[in-house]
């Protein structure tokens, strides 16, 4: 089981890596979906179907408007100079080997093995499902113990749509070509 | 004046024959499957946010196969954005219902009585809760999309 | 606990696109991988050996794996979806007025 977990994660880290470094835009979106799609299957490993099927449809909808955003100008050409900012990328790549390594020692020590039984708190909520009165924990815990976070979340995605419409606003513009 | 016409046609066909006609058959069963997830929320995985996507993504098929007529998506803009709002007016009544009427007056409180564990009308006020977001959370998504093409589209021009 | 390692890679492999990448399309996809590294990373700290789907059914006596971390991973997916788009219109403004999605010609000040 733990196994298949890290073929994909070590999938994800190659996918990530080259979509970072192609040079055609296409080809670092598509590479980008790897990624996205190895995580439905990691969700399925780890008994989380909910999370899964929102993961398939949210990652395709990224999809499509990425590339809905980049179909004029995927031939960017990345031109290297070769003066200064070389030595700026190898300074971050050290800076961050280093970081990397001291936050690693002092994670070890506090995390447990994977697959640790750590519940303290939905132990709880388990037991109390039959109060809540639905089968599916998942909902139960986001529809009546902590439907505040809910609300918290329908507001921010109704800010995101006014943001949006705003921004890609059009009339106004047409006095200005005048 | 004529040309702009023409030109504005051109580039907004859509797919071939074939790829209509199917959307004109799956769009519709990929909406009831949404319908069918955001409904039994409460017995089996889904509820509100993952059958809210669902729904969206039947739209976004049918506003893809069939290429962005620009006036015809500026005339339906205005039902998506009433949708929205009202549901997410409505998720605020409730809750605020909750506070009113139920016995333990808390922000959110379960006053529909809770049925038999695994019963399709059971679990007090969740389902009602999970039609609205599924509600809100399409609307949202396919004016995010719509509103996305129509700036293409007027851009192009 | 090799798992926790590798997403911590991921994080930071997210971390150096953020920083050192001169188009304004790989800055955004990075932040979305380090969204995706932290996302599971909750999900993997919420696993339970031999248990299984958190959902009530007749007559199952087992154990279930933990689900307060898949309530909060479902909300913050979606919010995911919302702050990639607000991102991506904002590029697509920016590709409008300057022509390119390089970030080292983007130098004018006024609006």
């Amino acid at each position: 089981m733990e196994i298949y977990l890290i073929i994909m994660l070590v999938l994800m880290i190659l996918g990530s890596i080259y979509s970072l470094h192609a040079k055609d835009l296409l080809s670092a979106v598509v590479s980008y979906g790897i990624v996205g799609f190895a995580l439905v299957i990691s969700f399925l490993m780890l008994y989380a179907p909910d999370l899964a099927i929102v993961q398939v449809v949210v990652e395709i909808i990224t999809l499509i408007i990425m590339i809905a955003v980049i179909t004029n100008a995927t031939h960017e050409e990345q031109k290297r100079e070769y003066n200064f900012s070389n030595i700026f990328y190898l300074g971050t790549i050290l800076l961050f080997v280093v970081v990397f390594f001291i936050v690693l020692a002092r994670m070890m020590g506090d995390l447990g093995y994977f697959g640790q039984d750590l519940m303290r708190m939905a132990n709880v909520y388990i037991d109390s499902a039959h109060e809540a009165g639905s089968a599916n924990i998942v909902t139960g815990i986001l529809f009546h113990f902590r439907a505040y976070d809910t609300l918290g979340e329908a507001t921010v995605l109704f800010t995101a749509v006014i943001g949006v419409l705003t921004i890609l606003r059009h009339y106004g513009k047409k006095k200005e070509v005048k | 004046m004529m040309e702009n016409n023409v030109t504005t046609q051109q580039k907004t066909q859509g797919m071939t024959l074939v790829v209509k006609k199917i959307c004109q058959f799956i769009a519709p069963t990929i909406f009831l499957f949404g319908i069918y997830v955001t409904i039994h929320g409460h017995l089996s995985p889904g509820g509100g946010f993952t059958g809210g996507v669902i729904m969206a993504s039947a739209f976004i098929f049918q506003i893809l196969s069939d290429g962005s007529i620009l006036d015809k998506l500026r005339a339906e803009k205005w039902r998506l954005e009433l949708t929205e709002s009202l549901a997410i007016f409505t998720f605020l009544i409730l809750a605020v219902l909750g506070l009113i009427i139920a016995t333990t007056s808390v922000f959110f409180a379960n006053f529909i009585p809770v049925g038999k564990l695994g019963d399709l009308i059971s679990g007090g006020m969740i389902p009602i809760g999970n039609v609205i977001i599924g509600i809100e959370v399409c609307a949202a998504i396919t004016s995010i999309f719509v509103a996305l093409l129509i700036f293409k589209d007027e851009e192009s021009l | 606990m090799i798992l926790f390692v590798l997403c911590f890679i991921l994080f930071m492999i997210g971390l150096y696109g953020v920083i050192t990448q001169r188009n304004l399309i790989k800055i955004i996809i990075g932040l979305a991988i380090m969204e995706y590294s932290v996302i599971l990373f909750l999900v993997l700290i919420g696993y339970i050996d031999g248990q299984t789907v958190p959902i009530i059914s007749e007559g199952f006596e087992g154990g279930f794996v933990d689900p307060l971390p898949q309530a909060m991973v479902l909300t913050a997916i979606v919010i995911g979806l919302a702050t990639k788009a607000l991102m991506l219109s904002v590029a697509i403004r920016l590709y409008k007025k300057y022509g390119t999605f390089d970030i080292r010609k983007m130098k004018d000040l006024k609006g």
